[in-house]
């Protein structure tokens, strides 16, 4: 309705008939999009989109099902599950598989520390979130998945900003940023050698804002964990950290019961919560427009132990 | 609000990261960590306050050598506009990145020395620019502050380049002085420039038209996949999904699938699943037609008055991308939008000077960064326009047949 409305203004001012046809800057993101995700659908044998229940993902899931309706999703969900994740994105997850008819594969990583007789990390907030690499690897050779579906975004971090939308990685997952296929116009090459895999991510062009604003206007439901609620956390370093199982109480640790809400939502020992009210979408799009840190900065702990970190991850073979 | 694609090219030393930098602080779209982590770079390397081109630089490797890699893209928005910038580093792979980066841009940001004028390399990254067809242009004329923001110096590059674009036919160029170091110009307009009565560079780059650099009149349509729900309620349901390239589709529209030249109606259009009037680009849509045909991936959809050209044998402008040199008569799958060909290249014309747009003998092998005309021949039809018609549907890409590599740009003729 508004793009009409705008549509018969920007006619009478141009006089042209070719203005009418216009998309906003969502719907050129979506169409975008959908497209990366119909070339996916085309061009490999076996793909998987890489669910985890945050909103990026849940974003994913709803671009692929406009990509191919009326038909299904033709790929499955498959997700890496770390142990520990909050209740709230398993239980989100497992009713949007059903929802969408999807194939759902989880693989623990729990089970890959004990085949593997990997070392636990340590230190008050173990983070398995650099263990997921081996899961993920593990997972991609046991369906012979030649292509995973990720929910990246450009804007979120230094190293992901230069990363194609068709990242091709070696027998090891590796990625070599001096080693990229240049990728133009909308041409995306998925061409690979036996034992490469490729790493697809849809929403590169999107920011996190972009994200907000789609989920509202398309009226996604996400985990409850997005919106405000009450909490028992730790503050650490300023950062509010969920009480849990896998946190290591310390003395002089206090736990308090804050108003809380999710920015970003990882695995509940390498994610923070922001204090927040806002408990609908309309509130947290405010808060996000005015917040004065990042996503990744204010809530991944992981992010910031070196400068470095995001690209040594993913030389390895993460996302 | 729409989206504004544009891409910055300038040589090493012309402050195309302190630009970049400046446009996404000034537009406060830098937020306090990423800040902090600035300063902190800023002292690791020992630079003074705050180093704006830090911001733009992303890889360890980068900043160890303090080079950049590869094109990165930043976002920033404005109320009136969401921006993406290509960010295509200024030195040895330049011409290889800079195609990647321009390849989907609206518009490019020629930054030029003050200091300096004219140069080489402005030649080179508008003669890119032009054989692109990027259809805006923006000379910024860069470091006002080190020639006293001497309204004579700006003036006679204005003169020089105006030359360049004209004989380049680059009919929109916007000149604007600028100090990328000082904010002056960027997004507030500069206290010491009174003799510049343009606008500031954000406003020029929110108020540039860009539906206009979608064309509407040509329809153009690649099947990439073919739905086939196969359920009990959409049993018969064949639905060929695509992007519109360009133009406009209607219902009951007559159409001709290319290249095996069938003629059929449209019955049905689909957006995401939603039954549609009219689809046009740059759309994601789903075409059912009237009649049962065998069509698959890659074939085209045009409206029968409509059509494109289609040949087995095309000639080309090729910019070569790979370290492994052109070998000619050499086979490469040839990849235009979705549709993948085996294709040999028969025949290398003449190289393109990148700094002078002199055509030049080959001597030898076609190598890294090389612009050449050539002639390519394909094992089936090839549905095409020429890129100086129609950008979207005039360009392809070679694949290399054994590492799978992409090796080159391709540009109808």
């Amino acid at each position: 309705m508004n793009r009409l409305i705008m549509s018969e203004h920007l006619t009478q001012k141009n006089n042209s008939p070719l203005r009418v046809r216009g998309l906003d800057y969502l719907e050129q993101l979506e169409a975008e999009s959908i497209h990366i995700f119909r070339e996916i659908a085309a061009q490999f044998e076996k793909p998987a989109l890489l669910f985890s229940g945050g909103k990026d993902s849940i974003t994913l899931v709803h671009l692929a099902r406009k990509a191919f309706a009326p038909g299904k999703i033709p790929f499955p969900l498959v997700h890496i599950d770390t142990g520990h994740n909050f209740q709230e994105a398993l239980d989100y997850r497992d009713a949007m598989a059903a929802k969408v008819n999807a194939t759902l594969i989880v693989r623990k990583v729990e089970d890959t520390i004990k085949a593997k007789n990997l070392t636990e990390p340590k230190g008050k907030f173990p983070s398995r979130n650099w263990l997921q690499t081996y899961t993920l690897l593990d997972t991609i050779e046991e369906f012979k998945f030649d292509a995973c579906i990720g929910g990246a975004r450009r804007d979120e971090e230094k190293a992901r900003a230069k990363e194609r939308i068709f990242s091709v990685r070696d027998d090891f997952g590796q990625w070599n940023p001096k080693l990229q296929r240049p990728e133009l116009w909308n041409i995306y090459n998925g061409r690979i050698n036996k034992g490469e895999n490729v790493r697809v991510f849809p929403i590169s062009n999107w920011t996190e804002l972009d994200i907000w604003n789609y989920i509202k206007k398309e009226n996604i439901a996400l985990p409850s964990i997005y919106f405000a609620h009450e909490r028992e956390v730790i503050v650490h370093d300023g950062q509010l950290v969920a009480m849990s199982p896998y946190v290591t109480l310390e003395e002089g640790d206090a736990v308090v019961t804050k108003q809380v809400r999710y920015r970003t939502v990882g695995d509940m020992t390498c994610t923070a919560a922001v204090e927040s009210a806002a408990a609908t979408l309309d509130e947290v799009i405010n808060e996000i427009t005015a917040a004065k840190i990042s996503e990744r900065g204010e809530t991944r702990i992981d992010d910031k132990v070196t400068e470095a970190a995001m690209e040594d991850r993913k030389k390895n073979g993460y996302f | 609000m729409d989206i504004l694609r544009f891409i910055t090219a300038g040589s090493v030393d012309d402050g195309k990261s302190t630009l970049i930098g400046r446009l996404l602080y000034d537009s406060k779209n830098i937020l306090i960590d990423q800040l902090e982590q600035l300063e902190k770079q800023s002292k690791n390397k020992e630079a003074g306050p705050i180093d704006l081109a830090l911001l733009t630089d992303g890889l360890r490797a980068e900043r160890e050598q303090g080079i950049t890699i590869d094109v990165a893209y930043r976002y920033f928005s404005t109320p009136k506009r969401k921006f993406i910038i290509a960010d295509a580093p200024g030195h040895v792979q330049y011409t290889r990145n800079m195609i990647t980066g321009a390849s989907n841009a609206n518009l490019i940001i020629v930054l030029v020395d003050a200091r300096q004028g004219v140069v080489e390399q402005t030649r080179r990254h508008s003669i890119i620019a032009s054989l692109l067809k990027i259809p805006h242009v923006v000379v910024a004329i860069n470091k006002m502050d080190l020639v006293d923001f001497s309204q004579d110096v700006y003036n006679n590059i204005v003169i020089d380049y105006a030359a360049v674009a004209k004989q380049l036919g680059l009919n929109d160029v916007t000149y604007i002085p600028i100090s990328a170091l000082q904010g002056d110009n960027i997004v507030d307009a500069s206290t010491s420039m009174d003799w510049y009565e343009g606008k500031p560079l954000l406003e020029i780059l929110e108020d540039v038209p860009v539906d206009s650099d979608i064309n509407l009149t040509d329809p153009r349509f690649q099947v990439q996949f073919v739905i086939r729900p196969q359920t009990d309620d959409l049993h018969d349901y064949r639905g060929y999904a695509g992007k519109v390239i360009s133009g406009v589709y209607k219902k009951g529209d007559a159409v001709t699938v290319l290249p095996a030249g069938i003629e059929t109606t449209i019955a049905k259009l689909e957006v995401a699943g939603e039954e549609v009037e009219e689809i046009f680009a740059p759309q994601s849509a789903t075409i059912l037609l009237a009649n049962d045909i065998d069509i698959s991936r890659g074939d085209s959809i045009v409206q029968t008055n409509n059509q494109p050209q289609t040949t087995n044998e095309v000639e080309v402008l090729l910019c070569w991308l790979d370290d492994k040199p052109l070998q000619t008569g050499n086979k490469y799958y040839l990849q235009h939008n979705s549709r993948l060909i085996r294709s040999v290249i028969k025949q290398v014309e003449y190289k393109l000077d990148v700094n002078t747009l002199q055509q030049q003998p080959v001597e030898g092998n076609v190598k890294l960064n090389e612009v050449v005309k050539a002639t390519i021949k394909t094992a089936s039809p090839l549905v095409y326009d020429s890129y100086t018609k129609l950008r979207a549907n005039g360009s392809a890409i070679l694949i290399d047949e054994t590492s799978h590599s992409t090796v080159a740009a391709v540009l109808f003729q």
